[in-house]
C-alpha cells in the first residue's frame, strides 16, 4: 500500500520536526505578561522593541494579566514560575507583595536615576504604593458618550450615568463593585471626601446598590476593556465607562462619535512587578529590563502609543505627539489640568480591606 | 417529479391565514430589528393577507403579481433602510407572491400521496421548515462573521457604508493584519506544528489501543476502555488543571511537548471509538490467512488489517486533528506563551481587544476547513473507484 507508506513516512518526519523544533531556544528569552491589545502594542513599541534591538534578548508577549493573581498562586504552587516579568495594576501588586509572590524592589538601586541625577525614589513619589512595585504609567477610569445619542445637552457630570430620564438607552459598567460604588454615592449626595467612610458601613454600602438599582435594567455589564468601545461603535449604549486609553483610540485613532466624560474619573496605577522564584539568571535579566524600561525616556516615549500618564514626574515634559496621528498627546492624558478638574483616587487602603465583602454583596446583588 | 396528486384551487378562507401566519413570522423579525415585535407581528399577518386576497383574486396574473409584489416590497425596503433592505424586500416579495399562488393553486397537494390527511400534509411541511430552520441556525452565526471580516473600521458592527455596499465600507486590512502580524504568525506556526504532531501520536496509539482492545481475550478490556476514553468525558478544565500540575513538577509545561502529549490524550479517546468501530466489521481469518501464508504480524498489520480500517483510521485522525486545532483551555494551562496557538490568540483576542482580525482568522479557517474535508471525500471516493466499490 502505497497511502500506507506515504503515512508512515510523514508520521516519522513531523514527530521528528515537531521534537526538532521544541525547546531549542530557551537561553536568552523572556516572558512579558501585559493586558494585550493596544496597551501591549504601546509597550511593545516603546519599551519590547529597543531593548531586544539593544541586548538581542527575545520578548514573548504573553497577555493574561487579568488572571495574574490566580497564574502566579497556581506557577508557585507548581514549582515553575514562566513568567519573567508581569504588568499589573497597583492593588494587584499590593496582593501579590502580600503573599510573597512579587520580588521587593529597592528603587534607588534598581531602577534608573532621572537625568537631573533626582533619584527614582523621588521621582516616582508618591506613586511607589508597594514594596514590590514598579509604577508605569497614570490611567483612569472613566465615562465615554456617543455624541449622536446625547441631543443638544452633552453630560457634563458623572451623575448622567444615573440619569435616565434626560439620557435614555443603556450604559455599560464594570461588573465590579470598584468605581460603581463611589459614582453611584457621590451621585447620591455623598461628599467626595466622605465616599470611603460611608462605604465602610453596611447602610453606605446598601445606600449603594439601591442606587445603582435605580439604573439596574439599563446597565450592560462589561468585564473586558474592550467590551465598552466595542459597545459604544455599535451604539447599543449611549454611555459606559472604561480606561480612558480605550477611549482615546474611539475617538482619535477610530474616528467615532464618542466624546470623553472627565468628570469624576478614577486615578489608578499600572506597573511592573518581578515574580518571586526565578533563578539568577532570570532574575537578572528581567531586572535588567525593568531598569532600561522605566527610566525617564522610556515611559515618555509610551505616551507616543497610548494616552496613559508616564508615573516618573520627570518624564512629563517629555510627552511629545502622537506616533501616527501627530496630536498633540499632553491634552489627552487623565493628569491634565483640564481633564483633572474632579478626579477620584482609587482607594487602595479601603478596598484591600474591604474588596471581598463588597465583592460578595455586589454579586449577589447583580444576580437578584 | 410526476404531480402524485391531482390538484384544484383552494378557498379564500384556507390560504389567506396561512399566509398571514408567514407574514406574522416575517413580520416578526422584521419587527423586532426596528423595535417593535408586536407591531410587527400585526403589521405583517394584515399586509401580507391583503397582498394575498389581491394577487390571488384581483391580479391573477401570477407572473405580473410576483415580479410586481417584489419590485414593490424591494421599493419599500429601499425606502426604508437602503440598498440591502431593498433585497430582503425583494426576498420577501418574491416569497410571499409564489407562497401565495402556490398555496391557491392548491400545488402545495401536488408532489404528496393522494392518501394523505390534511393533518398529514401540514406535518410534512412543518417537518420541512424545522428542518431548513435548524439548518439557517447553524450556517447564520458562520455566515455573519465573514462579511463582517472585511469591515474597514475596527469593530464588529455592519456600518452604514457596509449596508449600503460602498466599496470605502470595506477593506482587506484584517486580513492584511493577520498575514503581518508576529503574534498572528507565531499562533499559526504554534498551531500548525501542535496539531499534525499530536494527530499522529493519537493516531498510532489509538490504532494500537483499539485493536489490542478488539482482542477477545485481553483482560479487563471495558475498564482499560473506560481509562482511555475517560479525557472525553471528564470535564476539560480538570483535566487541564491536573496535567498543568502533574507537567509543571515533570518540566513538561510549558514546553512543545507537554502540549502535543496533552493534545494527544485527547485526541486518543476519538480514534478509539471510531477504529473500535470499524474493526467490529473486520474478519479475523484474514489475519489467520496470511499467518497461515507466512506473513508475520508485523507485515499482516501493514498489508491486510490496515488497508481495510483505514476508513476509521483516518476519520479517528480528523477528529483528532480538529481537537488540537480547536483547543483552548488546555493549552491555556499546559502552554506558556511560546506555545500560543491559533485558538488561545483568538481567544485573548476577544477579550482584550475586539478586533475583526479573528473574524479574518474564523473566515479563513472555516474555508480550509471545508476545502480539508472535501480532499478527504474525493481521495475517498478516489480509493473506492480504484478498488470497484463505486459508491452506490
Amino acid at each position: 500500500m502505497k497511502l500506507t507508506k506515504t503515512l508512515m513516512a510523514s508520521t516519522a518526519l513531523t514527530v521528528a520536526a515537531g521534537m526538532a523544533t521544541a525547546d531549542g531556544h530557551m537561553a536568552n528569552e523572556m516572558t512579558i505578561v501585559s493586558w494585550g491589545g493596544a496597551y501591549s502594542n504601546s509597550q511593545q513599541k516603546a519599551y519590547h522593541d529597543p531593548y531586544m534591538e539593544k541586548t538581542g534578548v527575545n520578548i514573548i508577549n504573553d497577555s493574561s494579566s487579568s488572571e495574574a493573581v490566580a497564574k502566579l498562586r497556581a506557577m508557585n504552587e507548581a514549582g515553575n514560575v514562566t513568567w519573567d516579568v508581569v504588568d499589573v495594576v497597583a492593588a494587584d501588586a499590593i496582593r501579590l507583595c502580600d503573599e510573597g509572590l512579587a520580588m521587593e524592589i529597592d528603587p534607588d538601586e534598581m531602577l534608573a536615576a532621572a537625568p537631573d541625577g533626582t533619584s527614582a525614589e523621588d521621582d516616582f513619589g508618591d506613586l511607589l504604593v508597594s514594596d514590590c512595585f514598579i509604577p508605569q504609567i497614570v490611567y483612569s477610569t472613566t465615562f465615554g458618550y456617543r455624541t449622536d445619542m446625547v441631543g443638544d445637552t452633552p453630560p457634563t457630570s458623572v451623575c448622567a450615568v444615573f440619569d435616565t430620564e434626560a439620557y435614555p438607552g443603556k450604559r455599560a459598567l464594570e461588573k465590579n463593585p470598584i468605581n460603581n460604588m463611589e459614582w453611584a454615592l457621590l451621585c447620591d449626595g455623598v461628599a467626595k471626601d466622605e465616599v470611603y467612610d460611608v462605604l465602610e458601613t453596611e447602610e453606605g454600602q446598601q445606600q449603594a446598590l439601591d442606587k445603582l438599582a435605580t439604573i439596574k435594567d439599563d446597565v450592560i455589564w462589561w468585564s473586558a476593556g474592550a467590551d465598552t468601545p466595542q459597545l459604544l461603535a455599535d451604539g447599543e449604549i449611549v454611555m459606559g465607562s472604561t480606561y480612558n486609553g480605550r477611549l482615546f483610540s474611539v475617538i482619535e485613532e477610530q474616528n467615532q462619535p464618542v466624546a470623553m466624560l472627565w468628570d469624576a474619573q478614577v486615578f489608578d496605577l499600572d506597573g511592573w512587578i518581578i515574580p518571586t522564584g526565578l533563578s539568577d539568571e532570570r532574575k537578572a535579566r528581567a531586572l535588567d529590563y525593568i531598569m532600561f524600561a522605566t527610566d525617564t525616556q522610556r515611559l515618555a516615549d509610551q505616551a507616543k502609543y497610548i494616552s496613559y500618564g508616564p508615573a516618573r514626574a520627570s518624564s512629563a515634559p517629555l510627552v511629545s505627539t502622537h506616533a501616527d496621528l501627530g496630536i498633540d498627546m499632553a491634552p489627552h492624558m487623565p493628569t491634565d489640568p483640564e481633564n483633572a478638574k474632579n478626579t477620584f483616587l482609587y482607594n487602595y487602603e479601603f478596598w484591600a480591606d474591604y474588596r471581598d465583602d463588597i465583592d460578595a454583596k455586589f454579586q449577589a446583588w447583580l444576580a437578584q | 417529479m410526476v404531480a402524485l396528486t391531482p390538484i384544484s384551487r383552494t378557498p379564500v378562507s384556507f390560504y389567506v391565514p396561512v399566509v398571514a401566519a408567514a407574514g406574522a413570522f416575517a413580520g416578526l423579525l422584521v419587527g423586532t430589528a426596528q423595535g417593535s415585535s408586536l407591531l410587527g407581528i400585526i403589521l405583517g399577518a394584515a399586509l401580507m393577507a391583503a397582498v394575498a386576497y389581491v394577487l390571488t383574486q384581483i391580479i391573477k396574473e401570477e407572473k405580473a403579481g410576483i415580479w410586481g409584489l417584489t419590485a414593490l416590497l424591494a421599493v419599500a425596503g429601499f425606502l426604508m433602510g437602503g440598498i440591502a433592505a431593498a433585497l430582503i424586500g425583494a426576498a420577501f416579495g418574491w416569497f410571499f407572491g409564489w407562497f401565495s399562488f402556490w398555496l391557491y393553486e392548491g400545488r402545495y397537494r401536488a408532489k404528496v400521496a393522494p392518501y394523505l390527511t390534511p393533518r398529514q400534509v401540514l406535518w410534512h411541511f412543518t417537518f420541512r421548515v424545522i428542518c431548513g430552520a435548524i439548518l439557517v441556525f447553524l450556517i447564520t452565526p458562520i455566515l455573519v462573521v465573514m462579511p463582517l471580516s472585511f469591515n474597514a473600521e475596527d469593530f464588529f458592527t455592519f456600518t452604514p457604508e457596509m449596508l449600503r455596499f460602498d466599496p470605502a465600507g470595506y477593506s482587506m486590512k484584517h486580513y492584511e493584519d493577520f498575514f503581518t502580524n508576529s503574534d498572528w504568525q507565531g499562533a499559526l506556526k504554534n498551531s500548525i506544528r501542535i496539531a499534525p504532531a499530536a494527530t499522529l501520536l493519537s493516531v498510532g496509539f489509538g490504532t494500537l489501543a483499539a485493536i489490542g482492545l478488539s482482542q477477545p481475550h485481553v483482560p479487563f478490556r471495558r475498564a482499560i476502555m473506560a481509562i482511555l476514553i475517560s479525557p472525553m468525558i471528564v470535564p476539560l478544565i480538570i483535566s487541564a488543571a491536573g496535567m498543568y500540575f502533574f507537567y509543571s513538577r515533570i518540566g513538561l509545561q510549558g514546553t512543545y511537548a507537554g502540549v502535543v502529549l496533552a493534545h494527544a490524550a485527547l485526541g486518543i479517546p476519538f480514534v478509539i471509538i471510531t477504529v473500535t468501530a470499524t474493526l467490529v466489521g473486520f474478519d479475523n481469518s484474514l489475519t489467520r490467512a496470511a499467518a497461515n501464508m507466512g506473513a508475520n504480524p508485523v507485515t499482516t498489520f501493514f498489508r491486510v488489517q490496515m488497508p481495510l480500517i483505514l476508513p476509521g483510521v483516518i476519520s479517528g485522525g480528523l477528529f483528532a486533528f480538529i481537537t488540537s486545532f480547536d483547543e483552548v483551555v488546555v493549552v491555556l494551562f499546559v502552554g506558556s506563551a511560546g506555545q500560543k496557538t491559533l485558538p488561545w490568540q483568538m481567544f485573548t483576542g476577544l477579550r482584550e481587544q475586539i478586533s475583526p482580525t479573528i473574524l479574518a482568522v474564523a473566515t479563513i479557517l472555516v474555508i480550509v476547513s471545508i476545502a480539508l474535508l472535501t480532499v478527504v471525500e474525493l481521495l475517498r471516493r478516489r480509493s473506492e473507484r480504484l478498488r470497484g466499490m463505486s459508491p452506490s
